[in-house]
């Protein structure tokens, strides 16, 4: 087998990535494989990062919405880091948290690949920067207890979940007025 | 410097316990990605941005409370000789990629080596905490701690339906990378790694060897992670991580048995081999001598070898790397010459086993 970079030297390293049963196969000879590997100092550790097999993951992203949106994307330009979409398909990294935003719609489908079709956080919730994120939650979830709760008849329990709804709805008012970092 | 004083320096507790199930885990781990809202990504950041991180984290971190005994020392990548930041990687307390590729990097350690925070490595801020045997749960719970505790020090990047913002779209949501480290001798012995690898990637999990991505897996070690952070909590990864894990265990505690059934001798003789081999070798390469390890490992496991500790494979395994045998020497080798020193090193530490008795 001949290297697939260069093309003259035997291929000597046979790298295969398994993600999500996708299988990517990557066959170098030596001397391009450490050009690949960062040209490392500890060369033990020269290897391919899983952002060298993402940018070709975006890339096939970018290829699939070009053919409706070429023109929009190549205006888009994060306000805070001022990184292009493009940059981002190069080297697979955000520069800033604002990217998020910026490349909003861009995103979801690489978002879907990558993390089995998931596209929304439901983990820890931080507590300054969650603001009333966790009070939203428990809120969203008492209102269903309610809902459950009236559709059964037990209004005993229902008047006590509308006291607490009332009680955390209160408490968000109050730390919004307050400015919200408490 | 005398083998047991370098030892005691160089051992972190990972390497010298034994944890739940470590006769077949030898560690775990638990990775916690968060940057700050205020500033850009360190692949983008400004000189002043990363040296206002740095100097925050001096101010702000270096006090944390991570245990009742212990506190956090933060040293700067600038700081150190690459022989000392080296030696950091094959700990596993720092990543390559700090080590080599950031300038502004610097990393916040605990006294026991249990808690490390990176800090402007492709994040911020990278929490990991590092438990010898199967500890997953602990990992996160400390984790989590620590995590806290910055984040009343400082405001973090996070949105609502995306969760924990990071630079690499990967570690997006909860940040969160949970590994375990498995000696596999047995799978891999009877074959059956071949069909256990590709199973466990259908299941969201990645398999690698010892030293994290594209490396092939020295000495039948392998590290298991999950690759989704969005849209699990971080309860349910580990959970799941856990799950996969101790079917794991079981077929290599299973393999281990049909290998003593079926060639009892064979093995008996392999074990002892590699033994006499690792005593007794003026010159070693690292791959031969993971080799040896993971058999005399193996032996100690099965009952073969009595008068040696378990915590052999993962003591030798990292003393062994080049930039341990660099500081041992105290001062650079070139290939040829840590062949050697690493054959003097193990047979000097087995040696010390027998003076033991």
């Amino acid at each position: 087998m001949i290297c697939e970079k260069c093309h003259e030297r035997p291929a000597t390293l046979h790298y295969t990535n398994v993600v999500n049963g996708k299988k990517t196969e990557v066959h170098l000879c030596e001397t391009c494989a450490q050009e690949k590997g960062n040209k490392s100092l500890f060369n033990g550790y020269a290897g391919f990062s899983i952002n060298d097999l993402l940018g070709g993951l975006l890339n096939g992203v970018a290829f699939q919405q070009s053919h409706n949106s070429v023109a929009h994307r190549e205006e888009l330009r994060c306000p805070k880091c001022h990184m292009i979409y493009q940059q981002f398909v190069e080297i697979g990294r955000f520069g800033c948290s604002e990217c998020y935003s910026t490349f909003k719609n861009h995103l979801v489908p690489v978002l879907k690949r990558l993390h089995s079709g998931n596209i929304v956080h439901t983990g820890k919730i931080p507590k300054k920067a969650g603001g009333n994120i966790s009070l939203k939650k428990r809120i969203e979830e008492l209102k269903q207890d309610l809902k459950s709760s009236i559709d059964q008849e037990e209004f005993e329990s229902a008047a006590n979940i509308r006291d607490e709804i009332r009680a955390l709805e209160k408490e968000m008012n109050n730390s919004q007025e307050g400015g919200g970092q408490t | 410097m005398s083998l047991e004083r370098f030892l005691k320096n160089a051992v972190s507790s990972w390497m010298s316990e034994e944890g739940p199930d470590s006769d077949i885990v030898l560690s775990s781990r638990v990775r916690l990605a968060r940057n700050l809202r205020e500033y850009k990504f360190p692949i983008i950041f400004s000189r002043d941005e990363a040296e206002a991180i740095i100097q925050w984290a001096k101010n702000d971190l270096s006090s944390l409370p991570v245990s009742n005994t212990c506190s956090l020392e933060l040293l700067t990548m600038n700081d150190l000789k690459p022989i000392e930041k080296r030696v950091l990687v094959e700990k596993h307390l720092v990543s390559p990629n700090l080590a080599e590729n950031a300038p502004f990097g610097a990393v916040l350690l605990s006294n026991n080596e249990e808690v490390s925070v990176m800090i402007n490595e492709e994040d911020h801020i990278r929490i990991q905490c590092l438990y010898p045997g199967l500890q997953l749960k602990e990992a996160l719970v400390m984790a989590g701690q620590v995590d806290d505790w910055i984040e009343d020090k400082g405001v973090y990047a996070f949105d609502e339906e995306r969760g924990y913002l990071t630079s690499c779209p990967t570690n997006v949501g909860t940040g969160l990378r949970a590994s375990v480290m498995m000696h596999l001798p047995g799978l891999v012995l009877t074959r059956q790694i071949n069909r256990i690898i590709p199973a466990i990637n259908q299941l969201g999990l990645v398999v690698r060897g010892i030293y994290g991505e594209g490396s092939e897996a020295l000495g039948n070690i392998f590290q298991i992670s999950n690759q989704i952070t969005l849209g699990k909590s971080e309860e349910d990864i580990v959970e799941d991580l856990l799950s996969v894990v101790e079917q794991i265990i079981d077929r290599e505690r299973s393999a281990r048995e049909a290998l003593v059934e079926t060639s009892d001798i064979q093995l008996e003789d392999r074990v002892f081999r590699s033994y006499g081999i690792l005593a007794n070798a003026r010159v070693i390469e690292t791959k031969e001598a993971a080799k040896c390890l993971s058999d005399l490992r193996l032996g100690i496991d099965l009952g073969y070898i009595k008068d040696i500790p378990k915590t052999i494979l993962n003591e030798l395994m990292i003393l062994t790397q080049p930039g341990f045998l660099q500081q041992y020497a105290g001062g650079p080798l070139n290939p040829d010459e840590r062949d050697i020193r690493r054959a003097a090193l193990i047979r000097e530490r087995l040696m010390l086993e027998e003076n033991r008795d």
